[in-house]
């Protein structure tokens, strides 16, 4: 990697770190890399306790700061739990992972860490990956009776449902989003820069040279067996 | 005559100990909006359990649909005692993915707006811990000062509170030389005058030790286990302050010393405080004695807008500045971590890129989840006057709490 300049926080070195830890933990690692000055060990899900264990006891990451959720749809296993380890006496940060899916749960650490009873709410609650022996598993940072996992990246910005204050019947009612102006998204994405869409009017682009002149070729690439046989009948003619 | 009175319900012979009440989500000593249903016996608690959450924004789904820049300005509004602070993680994380210089200029005006901010942000937190526990004076005090720190946000950003002033490589423009030298001027000649002269009624007032000290005493083992950070750590007598030992920017050239409690209650908590201001202002002392002349900003073009003037002039500069603010940058595949030292302790932006102009996925770790976490395992015993004590100690802000 080329040299640091960024005045990031700068803990200690991460030199021959990733060795050790890779070793201690091999039986369960299934990746470990270091980018960008951090050091991510990907592990298998189930033994995502133990692992943070022996971090903890073996090699003194005592803290667990955070526990982080992200969504990646296209993969198999589209969830993944990352958990922040900080350690006071090495003055080191690593951060440890494993991925799960809608309905595999991830096992609980809140038997390693108390504070990670609350971390592992927000993840269920804004992902919906559940965690395998937490006491408390219920919503966090929804309101009462929400339903649905906001951060998934196929849940809407705008949600599902909305609320006001109703005049006539005193309270506050629940109805579905209404918006009186479309969700507004710019993508500022260069299309000279490999955009694989289409931009808006350039289908009318595409429909134009289709009627006019490379018709018959559209129609020999669209029902191509038959065309060959003609081609093949005029040729026999000609001999 | 036999008067018959009427029979009230009764619990035929059981004795009825326990009750609920819901202290907040409108309460004055919440600091915000925070709902806590709590168990007392009489009026010692029980069991506390917080509810948060009600003014859950979705900061990060928000910040996944707009550009790094667009993304900024929502940093001020999460904890928004001490928003400069909280812009410092973000434009560390995209700087560290980036890999991009910061100029000299603009790092020592991080730092020292950064301590400014800190100040500020203790002067609400001393404030509003004090008028917990029943001072009024201190308060109107101390937010004398937190006025001036304001007005010089105004100064060096335009706004207020949410100056949206520090920007990846570097902050947003230069400060007039003549504000550095009232900061200057201010830390001289009024600011320790009124903040000592507030905390003389407090630090050795009877009521106030009554009321803080030997409260939710946490001892070290836990103030690790539950993921304690800033003043609620060091409270606890460890010396860990991100500031000096994961130096960003230029704190590694200041010179300054950890406060650190004995006792880890609230008063120690209090006093850990207090202890910071003044290494804060030490600091910002430095900042105005070391800072050079020099760029306030990366001078690549790429990352950083180009000045007015040199727009109005060249093709480039203003392709650039085009690009900038529709565009924006695009950042390079990766994850990180950045963790700085708000205020109220490790505030961290795990920033996930995918290549493209918008963040893939930004979590902001909240200082004050880990501690309201522990506020069932701090109150347990105490009364409930105490909580009130104990929430004042932990400096919670909702915004940042709830995103």
């Amino acid at each position: 990697m080329s040299m640091t300049v960024h005045p990031a926080p700068k803990f200690a070195s991460n030199d021959g770190v990733i060795e050790t830890l890779s070793e201690a933990v091999s039986v369960w690692l299934e990746r470990a890399v270091e980018h960008h000055g951090e050091i991510f060990l990907t592990v298998k899900r189930d033994a995502i306790a133990d692992v943070l264990r022996i971090l903890r006891d073996d090699h003194e990451y005592q803290q667990m700061m955070e526990i982080a959720g992200a969504d990646y749809p296209d993969r198999a296993e589209r969830f993944e739990v990352v958990y922040m380890l900080l350690s006071l006496t090495k003055n080191h940060r690593i951060m440890v992972k494993c991925s799960t899916d809608e309905a595999t749960p991830v096992p609980t650490i809140t038997t390693l860490w108390p504070n990670a009873g609350w971390l592992e709410r927000e993840v269920f609650d804004m992902y919906g990956v559940v965690f395998d022996g937490n006491p408390d598993l219920r919503r966090i940072l929804t309101d009462y009776g929400f339903e649905g996992h906001p951060f998934r990246k196929d849940f809407p910005m705008t949600g599902y449902t909305e609320l006001r204050y109703s005049e006539e019947e005193k309270r506050v009612v629940y109805e579905p989003v209404e918006l009186p102006q479309d969700m507004r998204t710019f993508d500022f994405l260069s299309p000279w820069e490999g955009a694989d869409y289409v931009l808006p009017g350039d289908e009318k682009a595409e429909e134009k040279p289709a009627e006019a002149a490379p018709e018959p070729e559209a129609e020999a690439s669209k029902d191509d067996p038959k065309d060959g046989v003609e081609f093949d009948i005029e040729e026999e003619d000609g001999e | 005559m036999s008067l018959q009175i009427e029979e009230s319900p009764t619990t035929d012979g059981d004795v009825i100990q326990n009750y609920t009440i819901n202290f907040g989500p409108q309460h004055p000593a919440a600091h915000g909006v925070l709902r806590m249903i709590m168990e007392l016996d009489g009026e010692v608690i029980e069991r506390v359990d917080p509810h948060v959450g009600l003014l859950h924004r979705g900061t990060e789904k928000l910040i996944e649909s707009k550009t790094y820049l667009q993304a900024l300005p929502y940093f001020d509004r999460l904890d928004y005692c001490s928003p400069l602070c909280q812009e410092h993680s973000y434009v560390l994380a995209i700087e560290k993915l980036l890999n991009v210089d910061v100029p000299e200029r603009a790092q020592y005006l991080r730092v020292l707006f950064a301590e400014l901010t800190r100040i500020c942000n203790h002067m609400l937190n001393i404030g509003a811990h004090v008028m917990d526990v029943g001072a009024m004076t201190p308060n109107l005090w101390v937010f004398e000062l937190r006025e001036d720190c304001l007005n010089f946000f105004e100064r060096a950003s335009g706004a207020r509170m949410h100056s949206a002033w520090f920007r990846p490589g570097g902050v947003h423009q230069d400060v007039p030389e003549k504000l550095l030298v009232d900061i200057g001027d201010w830390l001289d000649n009024r600011f320790f005058q009124l903040f000592d002269d507030a905390m003389s009624l407090v630090i050795d007032n009877r009521i106030f030790k009554q009321r803080n000290v030997d409260i939710a005493v946490v001892g070290r083992d836990d103030a690790i286990a539950w993921g304690f950070s800033g003043p609620m750590i060091r409270a606890a007598g460890i010396p860990w302050d991100l500031r000096k030992s994961q130096p960003y920017d230029v704190y590694d050239r200041m010179e300054f010393d950890i406060p650190v409690g004995t006792n880890s209650d609230c008063y120690d908590r209090f006093m850990v405080r207090l202890g910071e201001v003044r290494e804060s202002a030490k600091i910002i002392k430095q900042c105005l004695a070391q800072m050079p002349q020099g760029p306030i900003a990366s001078t690549d073009g790429k990352v950083s807008p180009p000045k007015r003037g040199e727009m109005k002039q060249s093709m480039e500069s203003l392709i650039h500045h085009f690009k900038l603010y529709t565009e924006g940058f695009h950042v390079p595949e990766g994850e990180v971590y950045v963790a700085t030292e708000s205020p109220k302790g490790e505030f961290g932006v795990y920033l996930v890129s995918d290549g493209s102009n918008k963040p893939y996925r930004c979590k902001i770790r909240p200082t004050a989840f880990s501690h309201l976490q522990a506020m069932d395992m701090m109150s347990k015993g105490h009364m409930l006057p105490d909580a009130t004590a104990i929430l004042g100690a932990i400096d919670v802000v909702f915004g940042e709490c709830d995103r």
